[in-house]
């Protein structure tokens, strides 16, 4: 018992860091059909950034609180992650907008590898790492033994909930919410309504790299260590979380990010560490067998 | 009794609201205007009429830019709107009800409202939306529902709503009866008299239902494959044997 909740605790915050990046997927995918292959590498990017900010922050201002620290990292590597996938979707997207459907998704992947080896180039090939950034734990008594918590894995863990709700907040309630969300269902229309497209699908790049930028620094927090190439995993999962929790759907990112999370990390627990990536694709391929559009990406009923 | 066209055909003293002039629009080579003038002034209802694939959609989509005319010229208040982004055409305050409708499926009601209302000042929110659903009570009831599952009726009455909601001074409506039972038809068009006739706004409406059209039309067009073949009074159409063969015939639909 005490082992199995230990593990649903390390597969809740690795599904978080999945789940929000697999957002800047779905979000994507939902307004301009396309899968941004860069968005794994963005997330690397915001890594970086992120492990920067922090040595820059700490050893210019040593005495700075960690907590003041970490928000100030955590605002900063979003803005400037944002930055970059504005820059990305104006320079890479945008031209071949109306172009072929294939256009933009081979522009995406050239953007994945011209970010790999940018950073490759910038930064050097080894690995880069901080200092633990969050130390310390806390055991909780179970009936059969003690979890450990780590106050690191609760601010990942709070973090995630605390973004996932504003930005639920600002796609839901707010005009600007609903200015994507009518791009997303019918980019004609939105422009007859005096929507901006282009600037909307800016928007929704920028919001899907800010959150990604958010698993970044997370991940910076929970690992500490970073290279070029750490894009192309988390990247992939986070996709398959998309596909898995139905494209398109906000929620579904999220469920889909929890849910690859927790089978990775309880089929290393009680099976094998070594085929934990086999285990999540699997149930993958095995749920799109059963649910071809995912866990909640149920086409709608429309009339016509 | 053929009207040739005359683009100085009335009101010749006051410079028209909507000014199109030899306007040809082409999907890829496809030429789907073929040189179009037309005139909507200040405060009319004006009506084209026109058989399927004449071009009247692609003219009132041309107007709002998407795609925009290959040749020609279109000016909204002086102004030359030929080749302006289609959401900056919608904020000089011209509002569409589109062909097929294009109710956002995934919002309720009062999203698609919502939608409608993003150009005005959210300061008249309350008042427009209780004005657009006095004019239609049952989208009042349906408020909270979602905009696909809404009957085909009803999501007329939601896209002229839409359009309403921006407080616009040109209100285009394509085909507002298409598929529409005939009790429907005539609410609408009762509606669409009122709002032009209690509230001034300009309305330029295409349709199929001739004899609807005509009778509310301060002045009509025929659109016949691309080009304006005849123009006058809406009442003078409606009496014109061309009119009442080709698109009359077979009874008031």
């Amino acid at each position: 018992m005490d082992y199995f909740v230990q593990q649903l605790l390390n597969g809740l915050t690795l599904g978080s860091v999945y789940g929000l990046i697999a957002i800047g997927y779905t979000m994507v995918y939902g307004i301009i059909g396309m899968i941004n292959f860069a968005h794994g590498d963005v997330f690397m990017v915001s890594v970086f950034i992120g492990l920067i900010l922090f040595l820059l922050i700490t050893s210019l201002f040593g005495g700075l609180a960690i907590a003041l620290a970490l928000i100030i990292v955590l605002v900063a590597a979003m803005a400037l992650t944002a930055l970059w996938s504005w820059t990305i979707e104006r320079v890479a997207y945008r031209p071949l907008r109306g172009s072929f459907r294939l256009a933009p998704l081979i522009s995406a992947i050239g953007m994945s590898i011209f970010l790999v080896n940018f950073v490759q180039l910038v930064q050097g090939p080894r690995n880069k790492s901080i200092p633990p950034i969050i130390d310390g734990s806390f055991t909780l008594p179970m009936i059969d033994g003690n979890v450990t918590v780590a106050y690191k894995q609760l601010l990942i863990m709070g973090t995630t909930v605390v973004l996932l709700t504003a930005f639920w907040f600002i796609v839901q309630k707010t005009s600007l919410g609903r200015a994507q969300r009518a791009c997303e269902q019918d980019r004609k229309m939105a422009a007859l309504l005096g929507i901006n497209v282009d600037r909307t699908i800016s928007l929704t790049f920028v919001m899907g790299a800010a959150l990604a930028a958010v698993a970044g620094v997370l991940y910076l927090v929970q690992y500490g260590v970073v290279s070029f190439a750490d894009g192309f995993v988390p990247g992939v999962k986070a996709f398959t979380a998309a596909v898995l929790g139905g494209i398109g759907s906000l929620p579904g990112a999220v469920i889909g990010g929890l849910l690859i999370g927790l089978i990775e990390v309880l089929w290393s627990a009680y099976f094998s560490i070594d085929y934990k990536d086999v285990a999540a694709f699997s149930i993958l391929a095995i749920t799109l067998i059963f649910m071809p559009s995912g866990i909640l990406g149920k086409p709608d009923v429309e009339k016509v | 009794m053929t009207l040739p066209y005359d683009p100085s055909w009335e009101n010749a003293g006051d410079a028209p609201m909507l000014c199109v002039r030899g306007v040809r629009t082409y999907y890829g080579s496809i030429m789907a205007l073929r040189g179009v003038d037309l005139d909507v002034y200040a405060g009319e209802i004006v009506t084209m009429i026109g058989a399927n694939g004449a071009g009247k959609s692609t003219l009132m989509m041309t107007i709002c830019g998407d795609p925009a005319a290959r040749t020609g010229s279109i000016h909204f208040e002086g102004r030359d709107i030929t080749r302006m982004p289609t959401h900056d055409i919608a904020r000089l305050k011209i509002a569409q009800s589109p062909e097929g409708r294009r109710i956002f499926p995934r919002m309720t009601v009062l999203e698609n409202l919502q939608m409608g209302a993003g150009l005005a000042d959210p300061r008249h929110f309350d008042d427009d939306l209780n004005y657009v659903t006095s004019l239609f009570p049952r989208l009042r009831e349906r408020l909270h529902q979602r905009g696909g599952t809404l009957s085909g009726g009803e999501q007329q009455m939601l896209a002229i709503a839409r359009a309403l909601m921006s407080r616009p001074k040109l209100l285009l409506l394509d085909e507002p009866s298409l598929g529409l039972a005939p009790l429907i038809v005539k609410q609408i068009f009762e509606v669409i008299a009122e709002i032009n006739q209690r509230d001034g706004v300009t309305i330029f409406l295409v349709e199929q239902n001739a004899y609807h059209a005509l009778r509310l039309a301060h002045r009509a067009y025929v659109m016949v494959n691309g080009v304006i073949t005849m123009s006058g009074a809406g009442a003078e159409l409606l009496r014109s044997p061309e009119v009442r063969e080709a698109y009359l015939e077979g009874g008031r639909h």
